[in-house]
């Protein structure tokens, strides 16, 4: 018998009560059972090579690719479209990952050709249009965050944060402090943080957060020797609270000579109402796909770019725009101290055009009260369901967040991924699981400012209706759930320890003739 | 404001159920010397109409690919994208979906991932595939990390015939590396890197075709790395090309990263794009990125899930191996839809029909007085050398409305050798007008 990953068993008691296989939503075969090698929906001329100039390293061996025409490539995708949940079907109320609505018009302007027809190496005369559109949201982006430099190029977060710590050793190692090793990263912070200092070559010194969910000035001082190269701090930070000793830490950090790296993940909760550059900060990634509504596309592509104070601005890597004598030039080569540059060609174009269409569609005062209508919505969330569940730092208002822990559950036989299943079976995605770290059991929920009140009123009228239930010891709901969606619960084990990551051809469906 | 879906009346409703006495409230925990203490030099919100005229008025100071004879590749490609890729990506259910750390509701988006993974597998000849990366450029610096972490060696050697751009990111993300050789650009298709490989070497990465286009011995240089215990590492950055060219896999390679823009994915000035990778089944515990694999529900039906993420940074933390979290899942969605539509028989067909195409551009070029044309060997791109600097050519041709390709000079402006360098891409949507009207500008410009 199998396990999942909370130890309960997968295969046995339950019964057969998921949707797959209904009439409306049937299960589709994979791509490679539908299709064969010979069928294609792309009709293209035949040619013959009579004398090619592959100098003998053309094929010997099969492609062995599955191909469908048009309708039936049509059939497959919609219907595997029809198993996802979607942003557009209904909310995701996940914390620290910012779903909120994705303006069509955006998609629109990304498809115009003079946006998704330009090469990336076609003459920069060619490309006026496309310069000036990567300097205006570049100016969107230093505005609103008060700093001197944006470097558009990352391709997402993470990217981002891999950027703007590069930016800071190449500005300690220019001073000749190649003996700073170490960076803060509060116990808080998202993986990605530690992920990106270790890969840098830096040692990773936690700072614990103290009781009321906060980083405390006092333990940053302690942390601090002439060996610390940076801190990594997300602000507002993953509890949802914003770090109200922020400028005091920003003022330690910089005492020492290190420098002030800000998780910009959160910045959807301050757009517009606080500027990242006024608290002091050195370098702060923000995800366009999070904060300017480029859609995720289940799991990407995003946008990461880094905006740098006066400090690092002279570390920004290539490429970048500026005023040049014919119009805007393109700097694509390393001048002075830069470090070069962190992928081929600009970067997510494709993405500058979506974020920019936002953002002149919100304008300053729409993206402040989309921000202050995100925080307004997680305050409401909290306040309705506070009695029904436990709040683990109530000493602040949140911002755009609530946060939760497990202790409500106690003495019920309820995990919270139990509980987060059941709100699958309610129509809801479930909310952010055991995340943050420093909080047992979390459930992290960030409904954004797309939501209604009646959303939210549901939402919540579904939050407390099952707390309700899983006190009163109906565990059944919760630890066989979900039981209405394509497929129940998946056993993880199996697949991380006898992985199968391609479809193998059965031994008996042989491969068309040649 | 449209995106926004509370009254005033309801703003005020809920500020009454939280007991806050305004909004301010809500942000006393910002310093006061922060919260709002600013004026943004920033117009206010607006039409969908004002603001699409002026995305439509940047855009239309672009010269778009579609606006005369295209020839420009080196690492982007101009394909033709079926409209059913782009319908489809755009359907809510694909383009809005959340990462699927929940597969109960994602089966969708992780079937997709596992078939995408298989067709990778498949066109590479590799073991296995994850479920995409940035793209080709930040795919090979991450697949030099792997080297060194499965070889426990340090020293990498990147071929000349490398894309610059890519030289130049491996050379960001080991910064100030001594073990890191890059050799000398080699635009005639000449190659050393053999003599490089020793006891310390974890890796050698061989681009193919090039970036001058020329084809590089693939079996050649796995023997020679294996021999001394390294691994090849194989680019490629015309994913197109494997329809025609033998599979990596096939010839010993052990890592191969690719960029995937060519199938499903238009131009974007560079980017969103995808990086595709594979490698050998015994090497997938240090491979980087997302992977999807097949298991069953508590019904025991198939489904499949996001796995082996014990490798990643939300479980591993500073142990991870790489700090990546987001990856192109919508560009391996336009990817494997594009695929799964040409299917073997159609991208042999494209493949054969870029070639096809290339020869006829080599051919017509080769007669023009004043072009030497560089390669023996190519599959849709070559090197052309001019008797005057590419890059004022490309200019000039380019107010006549040609994009000719890219001179070798944008890339390497340091080296002075490759200033008459003009690199040039035909692919199925060339035509022999647009070859004419490129020999004929030529012949005029270099007379």
């Amino acid at each position: 018998m199998s396990m999942n990953n909370q130890g309960r068993p997968t295969g046995i008691g339950t019964a057969g009560t998921g949707a797959s296989g209904s009439a409306l939503l049937p299960d589709e075969p994979l791509l490679f059972e539908i299709g064969d090698t010979e069928h294609s929906g792309v009709d293209l001329p035949e040619v013959t090579l009579t004398n090619d100039r592959l100098g003998g390293f053309g094929r010997n061996t099969r492609l062995d690719l599955a191909g469908l025409t048009e309708p039936e490539a049509m059939r497959h995708y919609v219907r595997l479209s029809r198993l996802n949940h979607s942003i557009d079907s209904g909310m995701y109320p996940l914390g620290s990952c910012t779903m909120k609505h994705n303006p069509r018009l955006n998609e629109k302007m990304a498809r115009l050709p003079g946006f998704a027809d330009i090469h990336p190496l076609q003459p920069v005369s060619t490309v006026q249009g496309a310069l000036e559109l990567m300097n205006q949201l570049s100016y969107w982006l230093m505005t609103l965050t008060n700093t001197a430099a944006v470097a558009l190029s990352p391709k997402a977060g993470a990217h981002g944060e891999l950027l703007g710590m590069m930016a800071i050793k190449a500005a300690q190692e220019a001073k000749g402090e190649t003996h700073r090793r170490i960076v803060l990263v509060p116990e808080s912070a998202h993986g990605t943080n530690p992920a990106t200092a270790a890969f840098l070559g830096y040692s990773v010194k936690p700072i614990p957060a103290r009781d009321d969910g906060t980083v405390d000035v006092q333990a940053v001082k302690d942390a601090l020797s002439p060996d610390v190269a940076a801190i990594m701090l997300t602000n507002p930070n993953t509890c949802g609270l914003f770090e109200p000793q922020v400028i005091e830490i920003a003022q330690a950090v910089h005492d020492a000579g290190a420098f002030f790296y800000c998780d910009g993940a959160n910045f959807n909760a301050i757009m517009g109402v606080v500027r990242p550059g006024d608290l002091g900060i050195d370098a702060m990634h923000i995800n366009l796909h999070k904060t300017f509504s480029t859609p995720h596309g289940g799991g990407g592509p995003g946008a990461g770019p880094v905006v740098l104070s006066e400090a690092l601005a002279p570390f920004a890597p290539v490429p970048f725009v500026r005023k040049g004598q014919d119009g805007l030039e393109l700097v694509e080569h390393v001048e002075g101290k830069a470090l070069g540059r962190v992928t081929a060609f600009h970067g997510q174009m494709g993405m500058y055009v979506r974020a920019l269409t936002y953002m002149l569609s919100h304008g300053a005062d729409g993206l402040a009260q989309a921000a202050e209508d995100a925080v307004l919505n997680a305050n409401y969330v909290k306040a309705r369901l506070e009695h029904a569940f436990s709040v683990p730092f109530p000493d602040y208002p949140t911002m755009h967040e609530a946060l939760f822990d497990d202790s409500f559950l106690k003495g019920t036989d309820v995990s919270t991924l139990d509980f987060a299943k059941a709100l699958i079976d309610e129509g809801f995605h479930p909310m952010t699981m055991y995340f943050p770290l420093v909080v047992h059991g979390a459930m992290l929920i960030e409904p954004t400012e797309s939501e209604s009140k009646q959303t939210l009123d549901r939402f919540c009228d579904v939050m407390a209706e099952l707390a309700t239930d899983a006190k009163s010891g109906n565990s059944a709901r919760f630890t066989a759930a979900p039981m209405k969606a394509p497929r129940r619960r998946l056993d993880e084990t199996r697949a991380a320890r006898q992985p199968i990551l391609k479809w193998e051809r059965p031994a008996d469906v042989p491969q068309a003739a040649e | 404001m449209r995106y926004l879906p509370h009254s005033a009346h309801e703003r005020a409703e809920m500020l009454g159920v939280i007991g806050a006495a305004d909004i301010e409230a809500l942000f006393s925990a910002v310093p006061k010397s922060a919260l709002k203490s600013f004026r943004l030099d920033l117009p206010d919100h607006s039409p969908e109409f004002m603001v699409e005229a002026h995305m439509r008025a940047l855009a239309n100071k672009n010269q778009a690919g579609g606006d005369g004879p295209f020839f420009v590749g080196a690492g982007a490609y101009r394909h033709h994208v079926p409209a059913t890729v782009d319908h489809l990506i755009q359907r809510s259910e694909w383009l809005t979906a959340y990462t699927p750390y929940q597969p109960e509701i994602s089966q969708g988006t992780l079937q997709m991932l596992f078939e995408f993974q298989t067709q990778v597998a498949k066109i590479t000849g590799m073991d296995v595939a994850n479920a995409s990366l940035y793209d080709g450029s930040t795919g090979t610096a991450e697949a030099v990390l792997m080297a060194r972490r499965l070889t426990r060696r340090s020293k990498i050697v990147l071929s000349g015939g490398l894309h610059p751009h890519y030289r130049d990111v491996v050379k960001a993300y080991l910064k100030d590396d001594a073990d890191l050789v890059c050799l000398s650009p080699s635009p005639e298709g000449q190659g050393d890197i053999l003599e490089h490989i020793d006891g310390n070497t974890a890796a050698i990465v061989i681009q193919t075709p090039d970036f001058y286009g020329h084809l590089r011995d693939l079996k050649g240089a796995a023997e020679a790395a294996h021999a001394q215990g390294a691994l090849l590492i194989v680019v490629v950055t015309e994913v197109v090309s494997l329809g025609l060219l033998e599979a990596p896999g096939a010839l010993g390679a052990d890592i191969v990263v690719a960029e995937g823009q060519s199938i499903g994915n238009a131009l974007n000035f560079g980017g969103p794009y995808l990086g595709l990778m594979a490698t050998r089944k015994e090497f997938i515990r240090q491979m980087p990125g997302r992977v999807c694999g097949e298991t069953v529900d508590a019904d025991g039906n198939r489904g499949f899930v996001l796995t082996l993420s014990t490798r990643e940074q939300h479980i591993r933390r500073e142990k991870a191996t790489s700090n990546i979290c987001t990856n192109s899942g919508l560009c391996a969605l336009a990817f494997s839809i594009h695929m799964g539509l040409l299917g073997e028989a159609g991208f042999v067909r494209l493949a054969r029909l870029n070639h096809a195409n290339a020869i006829r551009l080599a051919d017509a070029l080769d007669g023009v007085p004043g072009v030497t044309l560089l390669n023996q060997t190519f599959f849709n791109e070559m090197t052309i050398r001019v008797t005057q600097p590419a890059a004022g050519l490309v200019e000039r041709l380019a107010r006549r409305g040609i994009l000719a390709g890219v001179p070798a000079s944008r890339l390497l402006p340091e080296d002075p050798e490759v200033n008459n360098l003009l690199i040039l891409a035909a692919t199925e949507l060339t035509t022999e007008a647009d070859i004419a009207a490129l020999c004929t500008a030529l012949t005029e410009e270099l007379a």
